[in-house]
């Protein structure tokens, strides 16, 4: 089925460059392991998708913006550290999922489901990534400047409640849509991996950008293909290559 | 002749239920060079960050010019930026600042071009500082906000750079608003004095004038005696 593998491939390619752009915003905001219980709560999502027999990507996205919403609300309101919100977030999110998830099925909702996305839902794949790639590359001074001091973002007259928003945002799609290609325990990964080898190899903003995103499509690119040749599913396959990247990257690391 | 740039009135700032600021009243003109000095805990980051808007607070504030802002927050410091792959470069690029404005402003500092596509947090920090004061100064702003610019070099880095801040202020008529707890660079380099102190003692004015032996006893002394008196007991 070559018109599959395109298809896997594409939109692939579009999910896990755009992931890991935002995530070289997320790994300046020390939140990259935001994005782990955001996939755990997409997980209830992608199970009701699942029973219902549509798109995980759509039952994800709604929890994953319920997920943030509740975030958001809790670091507002308890001043606890988004480590801690996290982990809580976290727990209730795989509790909920274990009640609706039929376990012996969940394979497609925990580690991905690429190989059987359809034409449909790889053009709006390709929509969303391209969107949420000119959004992070539009806002990405504002809101790296208000990661590296947000008083200073605010008296240069940005609004950093806005931008905090549009990157929440983009967190959700982004999750939303890593959870068809690697499932809603590895989205993290998606977002850090790459992320983290272009900061070891970097030692400009510009190369740090472009890196994470050829690291993200190389590593959906091998992990999919590597897939149609061994049967394996391809979900962990492309978290093993942006692995074997990182790993590869360890001994270049600038201090 | 008098050119008032912002006039402060009943000024108080209350957070969490606890008052930080109470009653403070006072006009700056255009061009001073004013400290805000105090001990710890006396309110001077959270009096700047209340003037900036970045606190809430009651009372009367009134720019009579349109002030164009320039902040350089306490704890701007290395560490904070070493997370991300960002050279001097790029730290001009957050505030959009062109190549050719960041570089007249750096040699305004004494650095040299050569720093440019080196990373920010591996400069020295003295580098780092002079690199924060041109970011500052290359968005062209009439008034600057100054937390504790030099708490994190030595007294030589930090006598060399508000040497360069007086000069620069001159020459561009800037008005500053600085904070610092060391009383040498009040004398050395300020116009104008605002000190606050926990226990509510401030004062406003020429430093060689208002900050007399009575007067600091009350800022800073009154602190050091009520400890000092609980130890011996």
């Amino acid at each position: 089925m070559p018109n599959q593998l395109m298809l896997s491939l594409i939109s692939g390619i579009f999910i896990s460059g755009a992931a890991a752009y935002l995530g070289t915003i997320m790994l300046s905001k020390k939140m990259t392991v935001v994005t782990d219980p955001l996939g755990h709560l997409a997980l209830p999502g992608a199970a009701l998708a699942m029973i219902y027999g549509f798109n995980l990507s759509l039952g994800a996205f709604p929890f994953v913006i319920l997920g943030i919403f509740i975030i958001w609300l809790l670091e507002l309101k308890t001043k606890l550290p988004m480590e801690t919100l996290t982990a809580i977030v976290f727990a209730a999110g795989i509790g909920i999922a274990f009640l609706f998830l039929p376990i012996d099925e969940a394979e497609a909702a925990l580690i991905g489901d690429i190989s059987k996305i359809g034409f449909i839902e790889t053009i709006v794949t390709i929509v969303l990534g391209i969107a949420v790639f000119i959004t992070v590359n539009q806002s990405y001074s504002e809101i790296m400047l208000a990661n590296i001091n947000e008083d200073v973002a605010k008296v240069e007259g940005i609004n950093v409640k806005f931008y905090n928003l549009i990157y929440l945002l983009s967190v959700a799609v982004i999750v939303a849509l890593g959870v068809n290609l690697v499932g809603g325990l590895m989205t993290a990964a998606l977002v850090a991996i790459p992320a983290a080898a272009a900061k070891n190899l970097s030692i400009t903003l510009v190369q740090y950008r472009w890196l994470a995103i050829i690291f993200g499509i190389i590593s959906a690119i091998v992990g999919i293909t590597a897939s149609t040749f061994t049967g394996l599913p391809a979900g962990p396959l492309v978290i093993i290559t942006s692995g074997i990247i990182f790993l590869i990257t360890i001994p270049a690391a600038k201090a | 002749m008098s050119n008032i740039l912002l006039e402060v009135k009943n000024f108080n700032v209350t957070l969490d239920g606890i008052p930080i600021l109470s009653d403070l009243n006072f006009k700056v003109e255009e061009g001073e060079f004013l400290t805000i000095m105090g001990p710890n805990g006396s309110g001077k980051t959270v009096f700047v960050k209340s003037i900036l808007g970045l606190l809430p607070y009651h009372g009367e504030l009134k720019w009579n010019k349109k002030p164009k802002i320039g902040y350089l927050p306490q704890g701007m410091n290395q560490l904070s930026v070493r997370d991300t792959p960002l050279t001097v470069k790029d730290f001009f690029y957050l505030k959009k600042i062109k190549q050719e404005e960041a570089l007249k402003h750096l040699s305004l500092v004494g650095l040299s071009n050569d720093i440019f596509n080196k990373k920010a947090g591996y400069l020295s920090g003295g580098e780092f500082q002079r690199m924060l004061i041109a970011w500052v100064l290359a968005s062209h702003p009439n008034i600057l906000f100054l937390d504790e610019p030099t708490s994190t070099i030595d007294i030589v880095g930090g006598k060399t750079i508000y040497s360069l801040l007086r000069d620069i202020g001159q020459s561009q008529n800037l008005t500053i608003f600085n904070v610092t707890h060391d009383l040498n660079i009040v004398y050395a380099h300020s116009t104008h004095v605002l000190c606050l102190s926990r226990l509510g003692h401030r004062c406003y004015g020429v430093p060689e004038e208002i900050l007399t032996p009575e007067v600091l006893h009350d800022i800073y002394k009154s602190d050091i005696k009520f400890y000092k008196h609980e130890k011996e007991n």
